[in-house]
């Protein structure tokens, strides 16, 4: 499409039963009572000036520029605040208006710089149009009087100014921040004419404020004033493209603003039905990584790790990758291969890894990055409902009035859907918060948890076991919903488990270390409080009883009857883009796309007749098995599309081994990652700008991805796994992403009714989508579960093995931070690096007194597996004996901490609970010197600057 | 945990066992679980330890594989029912 500002009706939509027929300048309109008469004139095809309102910010009625007239009626209302009503004849021009408007607009203008030619917002400005659509042709004021054209702009954000010269005190950009985002970061400061746009304190700027930099208030600005550098630098975009983000599980789609083959700016895209035109900072500004310098855009082999790549041409590179799988599998079986299907990559993209690696490698020796964050979820969720997947779409959060989140950090991990919970929140809803670290959830401005519980690491279990004990025992279960909808039997065994006196509150209080009457008291309200919804996160799955706790979420779900309708449910918030669409394409070694057993012999016929090859009945090898047959000698060669193992995985010097050990190493990346150092072959991959197809976000939503540039490495990804196909001797015709979705749609019943047409018409669709459902499925298990009925599963709670003791005393816990994502190596290669240059331990003020330790400290962090050093910060967010920090930097390796220890059900491995020490250091470890020593080794290049200098 | 590959196959059949210890057929419960996620030779690799290390109910599931006592796949992950619905 060309470019073209997104429609604005002025005002919000509004939901009613009752329609209301009104007249706009002698147009019939019918729209929901409660409409604005500025929605109306919208909805006609009109246009009322406005500058104050905004479709997706609440009428605030301070412009006074959308004055109408309306037969009846007294003065001149407001349009953005006026409701219509049935007969209503309303006036939008007239002589009276336009002298009105005129002279507001006037006044505006007489206080805002004349420079449009050479503004950035020039052609793009709500201003500029509203002076036009007006006919304001002179000011009469002068400009010589007091102003506030001298005032300096506050450039400090690395994406985005601030110029209070230009702004016209509309709070568009404090409404934004207020209703979008939940920051509450802005605020007009002063009254009068003194008032202005203030970021925090006076002292602050918008680089030190609470600002989140979400780009709400950019978005939101009908001026200059707060604008994206990139538009300064490079000028009003010339097109525009839908995709979808490729940052974590939420799916934001945006508008990618294109001038040529350079992005000027991606712009949330009001009708994305994950966001609702809302953005983070990672989505809306860090995509600057696509064009960063340390992209690797040829083919690159060498025989051993401890060579220099050597440069090579496509055709090089994937018959030598072809000859050594070939020689591989001749010498030590097909068992010897395997591949591992990325989340960051599209559906399309996964489904041909896991297709390479069954039809071509002859094996089921295949995962995906979900084992080590969501398989429980595909576990736990398949046992109790049927279904490896969440329950409800975001929508349904708006009719939650109890919220459950535990072991999730939405703010930071999902902070779109964050957003959300908060306008719901602040609108009434109540919260339990269950997390070892007081989340920013658990209280920030106008919202605070009614129980926040901060459980010890690895006590998940047990607490949910006990919210259970409280909610059978004091007659708080929904029975009638069990005995419809569930297996009464299993409820009966289940019950009787939970009601145990060892389960409840106050036996297992000092195992949870939360005091019992919170627990009772946020049972109590869970059970009957409402539509009570369940948002979980990692901290959940990354347990030795991840899929146990999956599991007992679910069973509280059931027994209080939240399941089947908007507003409740279990809600998964998947991590990385593409984990819902990797699991669904059949990425696990044991299942076929649809979460279908390979050991089913139907499935695997339907399977065998469309590729013309047998399917292996047996399951493949799960990632960390992998390793281990790496180092036992019987694994040999792997393909890695769109993951860092070596950063991402637990017990980094396991997996280091397990690469070292391996003959053939095949990454196919955007740059040398970690990974990359026992590589063999590196095949560059393209980013989601570069490409087409379509990924699955946290609630089954199938959204396109639209190439808006061509790929810097001349492909994308499919094209690439295509390639690699054709050299191992698969006869694949793919000409473009729709026909492998087509595959797809003809392989998994569930994807049965997706295509790319529908999905370039609908926007969007919810898997199932199929006979049953032929529109897709926001909620899932309405009239009855997709297994029959629910299964209540028992939970016994099983302790960690990992124990703290006096060598390793302190629980380490791993998590997230807003501003980078997963290993880094996307975020880390933008200025989102201003917010977190390296990762930091958060320690409690008793246990760095304890260690003589102050903020900002070099600090040795050690366990059983290996030790790490980086930076402390002292704080209360974390309880005593507990410690916390991120894996976003490789220099950190925070994972060679991490132990091998997994969920007894998934092997996900159990990043939540370390036992370590901390002591004083005095900078980089021994360990910490070695690998960068050896990762620059590693990624040297023949013949450029990176080549050895012996 | 011992960074051995049998031991580590061990453990896990053994922490298996622990969290499938109140299914109604824990023996079953656990021998169809391991059938249906592990690789043979994972398998093999344990059956070849004949038992060390194993708890109960994990070794006995072990000796129900080995007996090729294993019904069709029918663990919580696996139940047949759901094939036919694929939908998760």
């Amino acid at each position: 499409m060309g470019y073209e500002r997104q429609a604005d009706f002025g005002t919000p939509e509004v939901r009613s039963d009752t329609a209301v027929t009104c007249f706009i300048d002698g147009r019939e309109v019918t729209v929901p009572a409660g409409t604005t008469v500025m929605r109306a004139a919208a909805l006609t095809g009109g246009s009322i000036p406005k500058l104050c309102a905004t479709d997706n910010l609440k009428q605030f009625g301070s412009c006074r520029l959308c004055l109408v007239e309306i037969d009846g009626m007294r003065g001149t209302p407001a349009s953005c605040t006026t409701p219509v009503a049935e007969g209503m004849q309303v006036h939008t021009q007239t002589p009276k208006l336009q002298k009105l408007r005129k002279g507001v607009m006037e006044l505006y203008i007489s206080d805002h710089p004349l420079d449009c030619l050479t503004c950035s917002a020039n052609n793009d400005c709500e201003l500029q149009d509203q002076a036009a659509a007006v006919g304001l042709r002179d000011v009469r004021y002068g400009y010589e009087g007091e102003n506030h054209l001298g005032e300096k702009p506050d450039i400090s954000n690395p994406y985005f100014d601030f110029d209070p010269s230009k702004c016209i005190v509309c709070s568009r950009c404090v409404r934004a921040c207020d209703e979008v985002q939940g920051t509450l970061a802005l605020t007009i400061d002063g009254r009068g004419f003194e008032s202005k746009v203030s970021a925090g304190l006076t002292s602050d700027s918008f680089l030190s404020s609470e600002c989140v930099s979400c780009g709400a208030c950019v978005q939101a600005c009908p001026t200059a004033t707060l604008q994206e550098k990139a538009v300064k630098e490079i000028g009003k975009p010339e097109r525009a493209v839908v995709t979808t983000c490729a940052y974590c599980g939420v799916g934001c789609t945006f508008r990618a603003e294109m001038r040529g083959e350079q992005v000027v700016r991606m712009v949330p895209w009001k009708d994305g039905k994950a966001n609702r035109g809302h953005s983070c900072v990672k989505g809306r500004f860090a995509w600057g990584y696509a064009q960063h310098q340390e992209r690797v855009l040829s083919p690159m082999i060498r025989e051993s790790i401890d060579q220099p790549w050597r440069e090579v041409s496509w055709e090089e590179a994937l018959s030598y990758t072809a000859r050594e799988i070939n020689r591989i599998r001749d010498k030590y079986g097909r068992n010897a291969l395997g591949g591992i299907v990325s989340s960051r990559c599209t559906n399309e993209e996964g489904f041909l890894v896991q297709k390479l690696v069954r039809a071509g490698f002859g094996t089921n020796n295949v995962d995906t990055c979900a084992r080590v964050c969501h398989s429980p979820t595909g576990y736990g969720l398949k046992t109790t409902f049927g279904t490896s997947a969440g329950t409800q779409d975001f929508d349904s959060v708006e009719d939650s009035d109890v919220m459950l989140v535990i072991g999730a950090n939405p703010t930071d991990g999902h902070p779109v859907f964050a957003s959300r919970m908060k306008r719901r929140l602040r609108q009434g809803a109540k919260l339990i918060v269950i997390d070892p670290r007081r989340t920013d959830l658990v209280r920030s401005p106008h919202i605070e948890a009614d129980f926040h519980l901060p459980l010890r690491p690895g006590t998940n279990v047990a607490i949910l076991t006990a919210l259970a004990h409280v909610i059978v025992t004091e007659g708080l279960a929904d029975e009638a919903f069990i005995r419809e909808r569930c297996d009464w039997d299993e409820y009966q065994h289940w019950a009787e488990f939970v009601s145990a006196e060892r389960n409840s509150p106050e036996f297992l209080a000092p195992v949870i270390g939360v005091d019992a009457e919170a627990i009772r008291g946020a049972a109590r309200l869970f059970a009957t409080g409402g539509n009570g919804a369940i948002y979980y996160g990692l901290g959940v799955t990354e347990h030795s009883q991840g899929s146990s706790t999956v599991m007992a979420i679910a069973n509280l779900a059931m027994v209080t009857g939240n399941i089947g309708r908007r507003g409740v449910g279990v809600n998964p918030l998947r991590g990385q883009n593409n984990v819902q669409g990797a699991c669904d394409m059949g990425s696990f070694p044991h299942e076929l796309s649809g979460y279908r057993h390979v050991s089913d012999a139907a499935t695997r016929a339907l399977f065998e007749s469309e590729w013309g090859v047998p399917i292996d009945p047996e399951p493949g090898l799960r990632i960390p098995n992998m390793l281990d047959a790496a180092t036992d000698g019987e694994f040999k060669a792997i393909y890695i599309q769109g993951e860092d193992i070596l950063q991402s995985d637990p017990d980094t010097k396991h997996v280091a081994a397990g690469l070292a050990a391996m003959e053939c190493v095949i990454v196919h990346d955007l740059f040398l990652n970690e990974t990359a150092n026992y590589a063999h072959v590196f095949l560059p991959g393209s980013t989601f700008l570069e490409k087409n197809g379509t990924f699955t976000n946290a609630e089954r939503r199938i959204q396109p991805v639209r190439k808006v540039m061509e790929p810097l490495n001349g492909y994308e990804d499919w094209e690439v796994t295509q390639e690699l196909a054709r050299a191992v001797g698969l006869d694949w015709n793919y000409t473009h992403p729709s026909e492998i979705m087509d595959e797809i749609a003809r392989l998994t019943p569930t994807f049965a009714g997706v295509n790319y047409a529908r999905l370039d018409a609908e926007g969007s669709l919810q898997w199932p989508v199929n006979d049953t459902a032929p529109d897709g499925s926001p909620i899932m298990h309405i009239d009855g579960f997709v297994r029959g009925k629910g299964k209540f599963v028992v939970t016994d709670y099983v302790p960690t093995d990992e124990r703290t003791g006096p060598r390793f005393p302190l629980l380490l816990t791993t998590g997230r931070i807003l501003s980078q994502y997963n290993v880094g190596a996307q975020t880390r290669r933008t200025a989102n690096t201003v917010w977190y240059p390296e990762d930091v331990l958060e320690i409690h003020p008793t246990d760095a007194e304890n260690r003589g330790l102050k903020s900002g400290d070099w600090v040795k962090l050690a366990s059983r597996s290996g030790e790490t050093t980086l930076r402390a910060t002292v704080t209360d967010r974390v309880a005593p004996g507990v410690v916390y920090t991120t894996f976003h930097h490789p220099a950190t390796q925070a994972n060679v901490v991490t132990t091998d220890y997994s969920d007894w059900a998934t092997n996900c491995p159990e990043y939540k609970v370390t036992a370590v020490q901390i002591t004083p250091s005095n900078g980089p470890s021994e360990w910490q010197e070695d690998y960068e020593a050896q990762a620059t080794r590693s990624r040297r290049i023949a013949g450029t600057a990176m080549e050895p200098a012996e | 945990m011992s960074g051995h590959t049998a031991d580590k196959l061990t453990y896990m059949a053994n922490q298996i066992a622990r969290n499938m210890g109140h299914d109604e057929a824990p023996v079953a419960s656990v021998a169809d679980h391991i059938v249906a996620f592990w690789t043979p030779r994972m398998i093999g690799m344990l059956l070849a330890e004949q038992g060390a290390g194993l708890d109960p109910i994990a070794a006995d599931a072990m000796t129900r594989i080995a007996a090729g006592r294993i019904p069709p796949p029918q663990t919580r992950a696996t139940d047949p029912a759901v094939h036919g619905s694929d939908a998760g």
